[in-house]
């Protein structure tokens, strides 16, 4: 049985690892091209502007995402499985019929698009509309992520703490939080990754500022294949680099 | 004085109710009760952990039914300890000094005392994780009573630990309730830790409380057959009281009528301790009113001493030490007379 396993298994992780093997050979093959890609302003602010719309994205769903978080690992009530089954849709829906949805409440005409729009932010073809479109798709990662961590610290650490003379607010910044902390920082990476990643939502919202991936599509649907892979291949490479650094150090607190 | 009034308490199957407990200061008071009874919620309560339906807790003469939980100077040890494992030893001790804003002086002086009190000065600098059960449980004593709480909750403090540590664990509770006079209430499945410990106890079951006591009447005389079951006494009987013309009063059970010294009639409740009854070959001469010849119908081996069963009928369960055992030469379907006094047996509804 372990052989049949380990032939299954290594057949996916092949499908994985080939087209990106390939993408990034083929790249280093062509050392020139990919250096004059790295040089290309265009491109390294469409990477530039990808990483911190993630980046904005991950602390607005950070700030936001870690209260909802903890009220659902701490408290019982009705309609949480539904709450928390609605929480995951952005996770299953297309994601340009999710960048549609969002169009139709922070597009210009509709009411938290204008709300926005009387203090200045509007979010078609704007930094805001990438980093909402981001927020959108990726944030289920956070919140299930730190729930998890929640759910994982003992109530009764809490309950310690309040008999200690600790307020609420400080058993939880005080115990809760820093026994979290680690499946939050994963939930964030996750989030922040997912946040790079996404395409079809943006290109709704946001055509420009042209993020990485949009701007791949553009020069693939212009330019062709030549042309698209080596931002490809240097999107790939910062993730990738960037994703390592951050599981490096998540996996180092794990370990203290 | 720590009062408890009519307190009721939703525990989502059942509901604890009616719960009235008035605590003396520097009490070693002992909730007893089942696994599930109840016990480790009512002290949640008592510490603002847990909302009440209703009734009432007082502390000191003052009302603190409604005050948050770190306004009320109880602290709260759990049977696993509960250290916080992200902190040291000594930040786990201090957590509780620095809530309270505690100047630095204090608490290093109030670190030292309380390490000194418990022989914990060696951990101060270990992580929880690092540490063994009974050095874990005086950590999370150290942790309840540095900031000098008024009343101490300990919530089966024994159940986790090993036989050996058990007992100096018991110890240590003992001699810090000595030392700092400070009012525990300890709640335990655990009849005998009750008795050790306890000035009082109070016996919880069935969602309410059943029977406050020193640890003698509730030893001695149970008043309900859930109390007696739960003080270990093996003989319990449903019979009938009634007056002799004599003047004596008996309880008849299966036939047989036992001599007692209460003076009712209709039907009760009786129980006899085990150790309160003898067990002889010959009949024994004595002020004993009681003495009945019966047969052996089982007998259970509980190392240095056995629990023999005795049918007069009914069936009386005696304790008695391997010695005396050996030297009698008991064995099953041998025949035996059993003795105890009328004050033996006590009478409940």
């Amino acid at each position: 049985m372990t052989l049949t396993f380990l032939l299954l298994g290594l057949l996916i992780f092949l499908f994985i690892i080939i087209p990106l093997a390939k993408m990034i050979f083929a790249s280093a093959s062509e050392a020139e091209i990919l250096w004059k890609t790295i040089l290309d302003p265009k491109v390294t602010s469409a990477i530039g502007l990808t990483l911190f719309a993630a980046l904005i994205a991950t602390l607005v769903g950070f700030l936001l995402g870690v209260p909802l978080a903890y009220l659902l690992a701490r408290h019982d009530f009705p309609g949480k499985r539904f709450i928390e089954g609605l929480i995951d849709v952005p996770i299953v829906v297309p994601h340009t019929a999710a960048g549609i949805a969002l169009l139709f409440v922070f597009g210009r005409q509709f009411f938290l698009g204008k709300a926005f729009g009387t203090v200045g932010i509007t979010f078609v073809d704007s930094m805001a509309g990438i980093v909402i479109a981001m927020l959108f798709v990726s944030i289920p990662f956070l919140i299930d992520s730190a729930k998890e961590g929640f759910k994982k610290v003992d109530v009764r650490l809490e309950k310690v703490a309040r008999t200690l003379g600790a307020s609420p607010w400080q058993a939880f910044f005080r115990v809760s939080f820093p026994l979290a902390w680690r499946s939050i920082l994963a939930g964030n990476i996750m989030m922040w990754a997912r946040g790079i990643s996404e395409f079809g939502a943006v290109i709704i919202l946001a055509y420009h500022p042209m993020i990485a991936p949009v701007l791949v599509y553009e020069r693939f649907e212009t330019y062709g294949l030549d042309y698209a892979r080596p931002i490809a291949v240097l999107l790939i490479l910062v993730s990738v680099l960037v994703f390592i650094v951050l599981r490096t150090i998540a996996y180092r607190g794990d370990k203290s | 004085m720590i009062e408890v009034k009519n307190l009721c308490v939703d525990l989502g199957e059942f509901v604890l109710s009616d719960i009235t407990l008035n605590i003396d200061v520097g009490e070693y008071f002992i909730i007893l009760g089942p696994t599930g009874a109840g016990k480790t919620v009512l002290l949640e309560s008592i510490a603002g952990l847990y909302p009440v339906r209703s009734g009432e807790i007082w502390l000191r003469g003052k009302e603190v039914t409604g005050v948050e939980s770190e306004k009320r100077r109880i602290s709260i040890v759990y049977q696993d300890h509960v250290l916080f494992p992200h902190l040291s030893v000594k930040d786990n001790i201090l957590f509780g000094l620095k809530m309270h804003n505690a100047s630095a002086d204090e608490q290093k002086s109030r670190l030292d005392w309380v390490a000194e009190l418990l022989g914990i000065s060696e951990l101060l600098h270990r992580r929880p994780d690092t540490l063994s059960g009974g050095e874990k449980q005086k950590v999370a004593l150290a942790r309840a009573i540095v900031t000098q709480p008024e009343l101490l909750l300990v919530d089966e403090p024994l159940s986790a630990l090993d036989l050996e540590t058990r007992e100096s664990v018991q110890q240590e509770l003992r001699q810090l309730h000595k030392a700092l006079g400070i009012t525990i209430l300890h709640v335990t499945h655990d009849f005998e830790e009750a008795i050790s410990l306890g000035n009082r106890i109070a016996v919880i079951g069935e969602g309410r409380l059943m029977q406050v006591g020193t640890p003698e009447e509730i030893f001695r005389h149970p008043n309900s057959e859930f109390v007696a079951r739960f003080a270990m006494t093996r003989n319990i009987f449903l019979g009938e009281a009634e007056r002799k013309s004599s003047g004596d009063t008996v309880f008849k059970v299966d036939g047989t009528e036992f001599i007692i010294a209460a003076d009712v009639d209709g039907t009760h409740h009786a129980s006899i301790r085990p150790e309160d009854i003898l067990i002889s070959t010959e009949p024994v001469r004595s002020s004993a009113r009681n003495c009945f010849p019966g047969t052996i119908t089982h007998i259970a081996d509980k190392g240095s001493t056995l629990y023999v069963t005795v049918s007069i009928p009914p069936e009386l369960s005696c304790l008695i030490t391997r010695h005396s055992f050996e030297e009698m030469e008991l064995h099953e379907g041998k025949e035996v007379y059993l003795t105890f006094k009328a004050s033996s047996i006590n009478l409940f509804d």
